[in-house]
């Protein structure tokens, strides 16, 4: 009887197809790619179905979450202005390297005067400290820390990009009304009646 | 693949052909797709790629305190008070001159969007200009939370209502919202 031969299948396969795929995606994300800054105050922002994108390029970022504010503002030029103008308005004196490490911390929430110790430490330690926030509230009849930061940034960003600064609200979808209303009150301390409020994407159904 | 070969020169056959070995030219990519997967995984979870997404919002003036307030006839303007537990209760009119009776009513699709496009189509009919619709007083109330206020938002931008505003929470409207039992008071 003859045997009935099986044929042998190789069992590799050709992966060159594979392979091109994989790296056309990996050269694709590499290039597309900013890194994720790890953000000290993590909120969790409301979804609408609103498509505007949020600008890159001059814009303070007012965070609110559990009861706490964080300020951060994209432009590190700008940044280190708003630090000496303020330290002079506070009488907090900064050394250079401090100014320098500052203008790397994407954004902060402490009173000025434990400033210092949040510089000296490095990225990691600062989100684990837990940072209690900006004052939002004005003490004896002088403006708020929270002002005072935000009135500086926009004066430094007019100094240096010649342009007005944005501001927008990143809150947290729990946040009480209350803390946000403190915020909106600022600005409009400021004359600032036009701002942005950060959402995350949602799919519009948009039924009439 | 450059080397000669040169083996099986004393074979059989005489003035034997020099016969190359075959040699595949295929390699092992195994190990190279696993790599180029590990770093794509790794530069997707690290992108950024959705950007957030900006509202802008406007508030009125606030330092001409002399401001003379617009004329607005009580028919035209919904107040829609954010109380608790994602709840809203509105009513057309002023506060002293109710126009419907407060009604509770919460952030979903039949819920608040088709009020809002119902009062705005029957303030439209009452005016007889496509232009002078309805106008939405937003109050926020201390027990409201932040996502409720962007849903209200987001709801003008969806039944494109043109003429909204957040305005401040009056004390008798809360004692409505307490009435009804969504100002929880802890």
């Amino acid at each position: 009887m003859p045997r009935v031969k099986i044929a042998r299948k190789s069992t590799a396969i050709d992966m060159t197809a594979m392979c091109d795929v994989a790296f056309l995606l990996l050269t694709f994300f590499i290039l597309t790619a900013t890194a994720r800054q790890p953000e000290p105050l993590p909120v969790d922002t409301p979804a609408s179905t609103v498509t505007i994108k949020q600008p890159d390029t001059g814009i303070g970022t007012v965070t609110v979450g559990h009861g706490k504010v964080f300020f951060g503002i994209k432009d590190q030029n700008v940044r280190v202005k708003m630090l000496e103008n303020m330290s002079s308005i506070y009488k907090v004196p900064f050394t250079e390297t401090e100014k320098k490490r500052f203008s790397l911390m994407e954004s902060f929430g402490v009173p000025i005067n434990q400033l210092k110790q949040i510089i000296a430490m490095d990225a990691s330690q600062r989100i684990k400290v837990g940072q209690p926030g900006i004052p939002v509230d004005s003490v004896g009849g002088q403006a708020s820390e929270l002002h005072q930061w935000i009135y500086q940034a926009r004066i430094a960003t007019k100094q240096i990009n010649e342009s007005d600064m944005r501001v927008s609200i990143k809150g947290d979808q729990k946040e009480e009304y209350p803390t946000v209303k403190k915020i909106i009150d600022i600005l409009q301390a400021q004359n600032l009646n036009k701002f942005s409020l950060i959402t995350s994407l949602r799919v519009a159904d948009k039924k009439k | 693949m450059a080397e000669l070969n040169t083996g099986g020169g004393g074979g059989g056959h005489k003035g034997g052909k020099v016969r190359s070995k075959k040699q595949s030219t295929r390699v092992d990519l195994t190990a190279m797709v696993d790599l180029a997967f590990l770093l794509i995984t790794f530069f997707m979870l690290t992108t950024t790629l959705a950007k957030p997404q900006a509202m802008d919002m406007f508030m009125p003036d606030k330092d001409e305190k002399n401001q003379e307030q617009l004329k607005v006839a009580d028919n035209r303007s919904l107040n829609l008070l954010l109380g608790s537990n994602n709840k809203i209760e509105y009513y057309i009119g002023t506060l002293e001159n109710q126009l419907t009776p407060p009604t509770i009513t919460d952030y979903s699709k039949d819920g608040i969007r088709k009020i809002l496009l119902e009062t705005n189509k029957k303030v439209i009919g009452i005016t007889g200009d496509p232009s002078k619709g309805v106008i939405v007083l937003i109050k926020p109330s201390d027990k409201s939370n932040y996502r409720n206020l962007v849903d209200i938002l987001d709801e003008m931008k969806i039944t494109d209502i043109k003429q909204y505003a957040i305005s401040d929470i009056f004390p008798a409207e809360v004692e409505l919202l307490k009435r009804d039992k969504i100002y929880p008071s802890n």
